[in-house]
């Protein structure tokens, strides 16, 4: 299920999401990618029992009475209803993660085209970050682009070529600031990803520049 | 899940040593704030057998224990994360009840409870001080086939002991950074590269312990 994985996340990526450093977009796609990959899955909960020995070993404040009498009320009279029960329905394509962001399966995303047949949809997280799911027609080239920070690229379904490698269902790939890059779809089959960046795009040539406000990239 | 037979019989429990609702204010450096010592005797309670206890007979006595030891650490994360007394002690109550409600859900084969409980915090802190939603990966449902081997419970928790040895052993240097990396003191861009912690045994017995979760999975 998860061996054919060959990209995977960053130590420094593993430890910031066990910590809960990282901007919201950032740890959607994360949460993502470990829905796919066992691998990374248990590098990021090898590096939670890190924060546990260390939650355990290093400090404690100390607790009143009623902080006590409070979480037993709790346990006997908390409501607590199906709170954080996941209710969409299973979807080949996206991990339960990004269907609780999308409020559904891939039916529910609300496509927006950018050009060239490609689609993109934006996620509601925090500022610091952005998260899009991007559609790619077969064959299709994402404009030639760099970055400014971190872009993170999660393939859900089909697969994309660039410089570098191939990326296909469950590789995430690693783009820094001085990365130039021309990502371009199998031609087999429409791709799906998953981006997120922590700083605008930015695009060679004009046309794509003076798009770039309207896509909110 | 989690096994009810020896060695983590609710039997085997000793009384937790010092209450610490009733500790007073000897040896603490700041009001309220105290360092807990590396190795504290407390290390060795048996806190799986507590969650089995409060998983299978809502057992209020073992839930007192959890919290007499877990409340004010849980309580100095979040300070140090930034909150203030009173929403700390609050988060504290949801972060305890929550551990009570979702026992079930605990796996002593890829967790210690204190890494549990850790998560269960860190997400509290992310929701009330960041104010941020928390994405978590897709849940590994139990199946019918999925209750891990007590000898897989045992070598698991046991990682985590030599874990924590380690910590404790590294130069202060390298161990404070650590510990500011998860207190939120640095931000991502700050941590290391690489942290240099001895993590390849515990990630090879965790990976283990979700292949037999998948296999289960999909013979169901």
């Amino acid at each position: 299920m998860t061996h054919s994985i060959n990209h995977h996340l960053s130590e420094k990526l593993i430890a910031g999401y066990a910590a809960g450093t990282l901007p919201e977009a950032v740890n959607l796609i994360i949460a993502s990618h470990i829905s796919l990959c066992d691998t990374c899955r248990a590098e990021v909960e090898a590096h939670e029992a890190v924060g546990g020995a260390i939650m355990e070993r290093v400090e404690s404040a100390e607790v009143s009475e009623a902080c006590l009498s409070g979480a037993l009320d709790l346990i006997r009279n908390g409501a607590w209803s199906a709170l954080d029960q996941r209710v969409a329905a299973p979807d080949p394509v996206l991990p339960a993660p990004l269907r609780d962001y999308v409020g559904g399966t891939l039916d529910d995303v609300n496509w927006r085209p950018v050009g060239m047949g490609v689609k993109q949809a934006v996620l509601e997280t925090s500022s610091e970050a952005t998260a899009r799911l991007l559609y790619i027609p077969a064959g299709t080239a994402v404009p030639d682009h760099g970055h400014s920070g971190m872009e993170l690229t999660l393939v859900l379904k089909g697969a994309f070529s660039d410089e570098l490698d191939r990326f296909a269902r469950g590789d995430i790939e690693i783009a820094h600031e001085d990365m130039q890059h021309t990502p371009i779809a199998d031609v087999s089959e429409d791709c799906i990803c998953l981006a997120v960046t922590d700083a605008p795009l930015k695009f060679k040539g004009l046309l794509p520049r003076l798009m770039q406000p309207f896509l909110k990239i | 899940m989690l096994g009810s037979s020896a060695p983590f019989d609710a039997n085997d429990v000793t009384p937790v040593a010092a209450g610490v609702l009733s500790r007073g204010g000897e040896g603490m450096r700041t009001v309220g704030m105290k360092r807990v010592g590396l190795d504290t005797p407390e290390m060795t309670e048996d806190w799986v057998g507590c969650l089995v206890r409060i998983r299978d007979n809502r057992d209020e006595a073992a839930f007192v224990e959890v919290f007499e030891h877990f409340a004010p650490r849980v309580k100095a994360f979040l300070m140090r994360g930034g909150s203030d007394n009173a929403l700390a002690e609050e988060c504290v109550q949801e972060v305890m009840a929550t551990v009570w409600h979702k026992s079930a859900m605990f796996d002593a084969s890829r967790a210690s409870v204190a890494t549990w409980i850790f998560t269960i915090a860190r997400n509290k802190k992310i929701d009330v001080l960041r104010k941020q939603r928390r994405p978590e990966p897709e849940d590994l449902p139990w199946g019918p086939e999925a209750e891990p081997d007590q000898a897989d419970i045992i070598g698991l928790q046991q990682e985590n002991r030599q874990l924590g040895e380690a910590i404790a052993s590294l130069p202060e240097k390298q161990r404070a950074l650590i510990e500011k990396a998860y207190f939120g003191d640095l931000s991502h861009s700050e941590i290391a590269d690489e942290t240099g912690l001895p993590l390849g045994t515990i990630k090879s017995r965790i990976r283990l312990a979700l292949e037999r979760l998948r296999h289960a999975m999909d013979n169901t």
